[in-house]
């Protein structure tokens, strides 16, 4: 078989599934909409296996799908670059797309928007699919939008929530704010290249190292100014400060998006694309550096958000913001492999905390807020095994496959050099700790200690915004009613991610960073050898798993699970002691620094107030009212006077004769 | 061929006659007549324009399918047609709407239906002749002739304040229109008795200040057309007051005309002046796509909505002729063809809803997803081409200028790449104020859904703007030849020293 026909199969199978189910869903049925899409997803992932081995045999594909575009002599293509990098993010995709698929038959069992729902996940998995596979700057923004898209669909996919179809707006436009620097990073690369082929790119740049970038008015260096802005664009994607502020409110949407979109795959394609561009961001120490510097404080303030949220997907959005930051460190560290290897095992353990949170939320009738739960592991039990073998591996217990990429990241950025890296290491250690206590205070919570669920009245002294989200869907349990665990649909994909969850790290930390999985996917410079070094300290994963017991980051973690269990188990009255001690901290806090109201002060009233000022003034007052109906009037108030003067009577005209000839008259005897 | 030699004269000519057969059938007891021979014009007359496309020669910057016999001789003036690789887009673009407005028309218009029908049909005729026409002055005539039918159509069929907005669009474009026309005299007289609009091209002008003189005509006439800042207001005035269908044929036809006079005319008989004037010609560009796209943000009316973002995406089309690259220019081109699509799927949008409310305002709505889904999908759509979605051809002009704008100055590009975040803010805030949410009162709650009429003029909308996203190719293919060819003239200065 042409393996062209099968890199195709992989993005146009789910594409398939998801024009059947979108437009064709009502003469489907419930049914058969999810059999196919089902159907065709698996199909995507098992083309992808099979890529996988053929790749790992020595096929890399790098060629033409169609030529989109011509102008000059440019040529704008549809093409595929299936390298190892590629093949590992096709696999992730279409294994996590599949997991959700077959969890949404249990989550979305009683919603009207069923095929919709169906449809837009596997839309999704198509445009995901064409980002990580393009061989082209071009088709990546194509998937990077397109992936943007779904995003806004599905964060607003229960339309008549006030609070969902504002998140999608914020969502939409906050990531714009990102492509727009990202456009125009690939508007420099077109410009300076020729070519937006990211071969030919990648294997010219080295040339343009010491170039000046064609901004007038800015000195800054050419490939400096390209990586920066292309980076801008994967803070918006993968919800970097300051562009991280639509991440939370993207929890509006339903849980196996939150699990698919935004913790495993979607937000991840800002630290995949940079992944791609390390031979471009290896020719640039200044933009590495604001790379790493933007992780860190990505990885260590949306961490704190963590501790104080109530919401049970909220809580896991902010971890999925700091893990997101722990990955874009790795990137400014050069460790390429490391950041990508995180992206990994996070994409599995994410998705499983996630749809775990999900299993928690239909058992409890859709509450979501942790206050009410507490106790759950009685009733369910493979969420609760399941989602202790997530948070494990999240806070990077050794063994679990999130150590085995925390715990090198933390190495990787120990040795680097760069600017900002001494605050970087700083704040990825305390990130540990601060990672471990937010994890086991929802995870306590929520498990263990007392059952508060079933109380018919909830008090809610919490912060506002949970409570605007759970207005018109919160139900809750009855009184006296207990949750049960949700049926095989649901709890399968659950085993099946806590599987990868615990042994995909293990398995393959050798050949991933340490050994030559990457081949030439990805580059890295000369003098960076923060990989060489980890390199000559490892000795095989189990003594590395091993070796941790003696390092900082492990006690941080059990300091930090261990506190968590001391302030919300034995002693809760302390957290609350410390809420009011620290009341402005804990404001800060709950205001999440106060990003959103100032975003929505300045930028989006600043621009609803320009744009009033500009269309009363500039269009009405100045341009119509002056302008237009000025003159309009001018020509009217001209002919009128002229209207009055031709009266028709024979004596006024001989009197202005009269006047006139006297008036010529006096000026030829005056003035000559 | 079927027509052979006088295909270009079909093209102009048959809806012109179809329009006036359906005048004939005389006052609304034969509406329906009126409908269906409006319908089998519409259809006939872009079926005649697909020989243009099926039979055009790529290869050749050469105008082609020429008609040239004697008008007024004493003039030298002749009836000369003929169309290149920019034009032939234009001419089915047009008469590509024809047949949609029509059908968009058929039951919502109940007044004067043959009337209506017929303003339509010899308006496209008559923007096909402003395409074809290669003598400027049967350009002149055409061009004039098609503010008849809109003005009329603005006149009857509009809103309440149809007549201020009917009189402000003919004064404000037959002021701009007067002056072009002492520039084509001065230019007859200076060729030597031609007017040819070929020869206007060839001919010597070594005069930088003639050229200014002549560039600064032509663009009082086609500047307002565009509309560019700062005479575009008579534009959201017209479109509020327009008929549906009125709407459409503005926003997607009418505009292109004047930015097809800008590389018909101006820049080819003036390149020195346009260089010269360039950066003006930029900055108005680039005031239109961030000062309207501001300003369309918070228009409490979706027509004017609609509006303002027609005039900021039209700056992306002055803006990529004048940096004078081959990116800006054949994206200009293509966001002219696109913004024909998107803007016109728009105001048929705003139109169902308008019928079935018969309100602009956004505040009215609300929830419409909950009762008109369909529509709701058609809609998202389109806003989402307007917000330039890649995927859609809203993407593929501001893509190109963008790509060809930072080749002339980065923060040209950077000051036009705004629009992705202003064109997506002020589309889907309206958007989710209009279809998202709760059904918001009780003329939301009794709406149903479109229908097969409007679900077949949506669909060919929906296939043309995702099939020029997806696939842009055909488009851009046919035009390279004569693009190339326009640099080069361009690039070659007249005025010697």
């Amino acid at each position: 078989m042409d393996m062209l026909n099968l890199y195709l199969l992989v993005p146009l199978a789910p594409l398939v599934g998801a024009l059947a189910a979108g437009l064709f869903g009502k003469v489907l049925g419930r049914t058969w909409s999810h059999r196919i899409t089902i159907a065709l997803v698996a199909v995507s992932f098992m083309a992808s296996l099979a890529i996988f081995q053929d790749v790992m045999a020595g096929h890399l594909f790098n060629g033409t799908v169609y030529k989109w575009m011509a102008s000059g002599d440019t040529s704008f293509e549809i093409g595929f670059l299936i390298d190892r990098l590629t093949v590992m993010m096709m696999l992730v995709v279409t294994f996590v797309s599949l997991m959700v698929h077959i969890y949404t038959i249990g989550y979305m069992q009683e919603d009207p928007g069923y095929q919709r729902f169906f449809s837009y996940i596997s839309l999704f998995t198509f445009s995901m699919l064409m980002l990580v596979m393009a061989n082209n700057f071009m088709q990546l923004f194509f998937g990077w939008e397109a992936v943007g898209l779904v995003s806004y669909l599905l964060i607003g996919f229960w339309y008549t929530r006030p609070t969902a179809i504002y998140a999608n707006l914020k969502a939409f436009l906050v990531n714009r704010v990102g492509d727009f620097g990202f456009l125009l990073g690939i508007a420099l690369v077109l410009m300076v290249f020729g070519t937006l082929d990211y071969a030919s790119v990648f294997a010219n740049a080295h040339n343009y190292v010491n170039d000046i970038a064609p901004i007038p008015g800015l000195s800054v260096g050419l490939l400096t100014a390209i990586c920066i802005l292309l980076f801008i664009g994967a803070m918006g994607k993968s919800a970097q400060f300051p562009l991280h502020v639509w991440l939370p409110d993207s929890m509006e949407g339903p849980t196996p998006i939150s699990a698919l979109i935004h913790a495993a795959t979607m937000v991840t394609a800002g630290i995949f694309m940079v992944a791609r561009m390390s031979p471009l961001f290896e020719l640039s120490e200044t933009a590495l550096s604001f790379v790493m510097i933007i992780g860190a404080i990505t990885a260590l303030f949306m961490g704190f958000l963590g501790i104080i949220q109530n919401d049970i997907k909220r809580v896991v959005a902010y971890s999925t913001l700091s893990q997101l930051g722990y990955m874009t460190v790795a990137l400014g560290a050069s460790a390429y492999s490391v950041a990508v290897f995180h992206l990994m095992t996070h994409a599995f353990f994410k998705a499983l905390l996630f749809l775990g949170a999900g299993s928690v939320i239909i058992a409890m009738h859709h509450d979501q807020d942790i206050r009410n739960m507490g106790g759950l592991r009685k009733y369910l039990p493979i969420t609760w095994i399941t989602s202790l073998i997530g948070s494990l591996a999240l806070i990077g217990t050794p063994f679990f496959s999130g150590f085995y990429s925390k715990d090198s990241i933390i190495e990787a950025v120990g040795m680097s050099h760069l600017p900002g890296s001494g605050f970087a290491y700083f704040a990825v250690v305390l990130g540990v700790f601060v990672t471990a206590f937010y994890s086991f205070r929802m995870y306590f919570l929520v498990f263990h200690g007392e059952e508060r669920f079933g109380k018919a009245h909830h008090d809610h002294h919490g912060d506002h915004d949970d409570e605007e989200a759970s207005t018109d869907h919160h139900h809750g349990l009855k009184p006296g009613q207990k949750p049960h665990e949700p049926s095989g649909v649901v709890t399968w994909p659950l085993i099946l991610l806590a599987v990868p969850s615990v042994l995909i790290g293990f398995i393959t930390i050798e050949p991933m960073l340490f050994g030559d999985f990457f081949l030439d996917a990805i580059y890295i410079g000369h003098d960076h050898h923060a990989l060489t070094e980890m390199r000559e300290e490892f000795h095989g994963a189990f003594a590395m798993a091993l070796h941790s017991v003696t390092t900082l980051p492990f006690w941080l973690a059990l300091a930090g699970a261990g506190s968590a269990w001391f302030f919300y188990m034995k002693r809760p009255d302390i957290p609350a002691a410390i809420k009011h001690r620290f009341e402005i901290i804990y404001t800060v806090l709950d205001q999440k620094y106060y990003f959103d109201r100032f975003n929505d002060w300045f930028f989006a009233g600043g621009a609803r107030a320009a744009s009033r000022f500009l269309w009363k003034f500039g269009d009405v007052k100045i341009i119509d009212g002056f302008f237009v109906n000025g003159t309009a009037k001018m020509v009217g108030l001209f002919s009128g006077v002229m209207r009055g003067l031709q009266t028709g009577y024979v004596y006024h005209y001989a009197f202005w004769m009269i006047i006139g000839v006297s008036a010529l008259l006096t000026v030829r005897t005056w003035f000559v | 061929m079927i027509f052979g030699y006088h295909l270009l004269s079909v093209v102009i000519w048959l809806p012109i006659i179809f329009g006036l057969l359906v005048l004939a059938t005389g006052n609304d007891r034969n509406a329906h007549l009126a409908r269906v021979i409006a319908l089998v014009g519409a259809i006939l007359s872009f079926l005649v324009t697909i020989p243009l496309y099926t039979g055009f020669d790529r290869m050749t910057s050469a105008m082609q399918f020429v008609v040239r016999e004697d008008w007024i001789v004493r003039f030298n003036i002749h009836y000369h047609l003929g169309i290149d690789g920019i034009s032939v887009l234009f001419v089915l673009l047009n008469s590509f709407f024809t047949p949609l407005v029509v059908i968009a028309g058929w039951k919502v218009i109940e007044k004067r239906v043959a009337q209506y029908m017929a303003a339509f049909l010899i308006m496209s005729g008559l923007v096909n002749g402003v395409f074809a026409s290669l003598d400027a002055m049967l350009f002149y005539v055409f061009w004039e002739a098609m503010l008849i039918p809109m003005f009329i159509i603005i006149g009857v069929w509009g809103g309440p304040n149809r007549v201020y907005a009917a009189l402000k669009f003919f004064l404000y474009t037959l002021m701009g229109s007067l002056l072009m026309l002492v520039a084509l005299l001065y230019l007859y007289q200076q060729s030597g008795g031609s007017f040819a609009i070929l020869d206007f091209h060839r001919m010597p002008m070594p005069s930088l200040n003639a050229q200014i003189l002549v560039f600064i005509a032509f663009f009082m006439a086609f500047s307002v057309k565009v509309p560019m800042f700062p005479v575009h207001t008579w534009l959201p005035d017209a479109h509020v007051e327009a008929p549906t269908g009125g709407s459409v044929v503005l926003a997607a036809i009418m505009l292109k005309v004047g930015a097809y006079g800008f590389i018909r005319f101006s820049m080819p008989i003036a390149p020195d002046a346009s260089h010269y004037l360039a950066p003006v010609m930029i900055a108005l560009s680039l005031i239109a796509v961030v000062y309207i796209g501001l300003v369309a943000l918070t228009q409490a009316d979706m027509k004017k909505l609609v509006a303002y973002s027609s005039i900021s995406h039209m700056g992306f089309v002055t803006l990529g002729f004048f940096i004078f690259n081959a990116y800006g220019m054949e994206g200009a081109l293509l966001q002219m063809i696109s913004h024909g699509f998107v803007a016109g799927a728009l105001f048929l949008c705003i139109g169902v809803l308008y019928d079935r409310v018969h309100s602009r305002q956004i505040v009215d709505y609300g929830g419409v997803a909950n009762k008109m889904p369909v529509f709701a999908a058609f809609f998202m759509l389109f806003a989402m081409a307007n917000s330039g979605l890649p995927g859609t051809s809203g993407f593929v002009g501001e893509f190109m200028v963008i790509m060809g704008a930072v080749k002339a100055n980065f923060w040209y590009a950077f000051a036009a790449a705004s629009t992705l975040i202003f064109g997506a803010a002020y589309t889907l805030w309206m958007y989710k104020r209009v279809i998202f949410g709760a059904v918001a009162n009780d003329h939301v709650a009794h709406l149903h859904d479109i229908g097969t009429r409007e679900i077949i003029v949506f669909s060919l909308l929906a296939i043309s703007v995702l099939g020029m996203g997806l696939y842009p190719l055909p488009f851009a293919d046919i035009m390279h030849a004569s693009v190339n060819d326009l640099l080069v003239h361009l690039a070659t200065p007249k005025v010697l020293n």
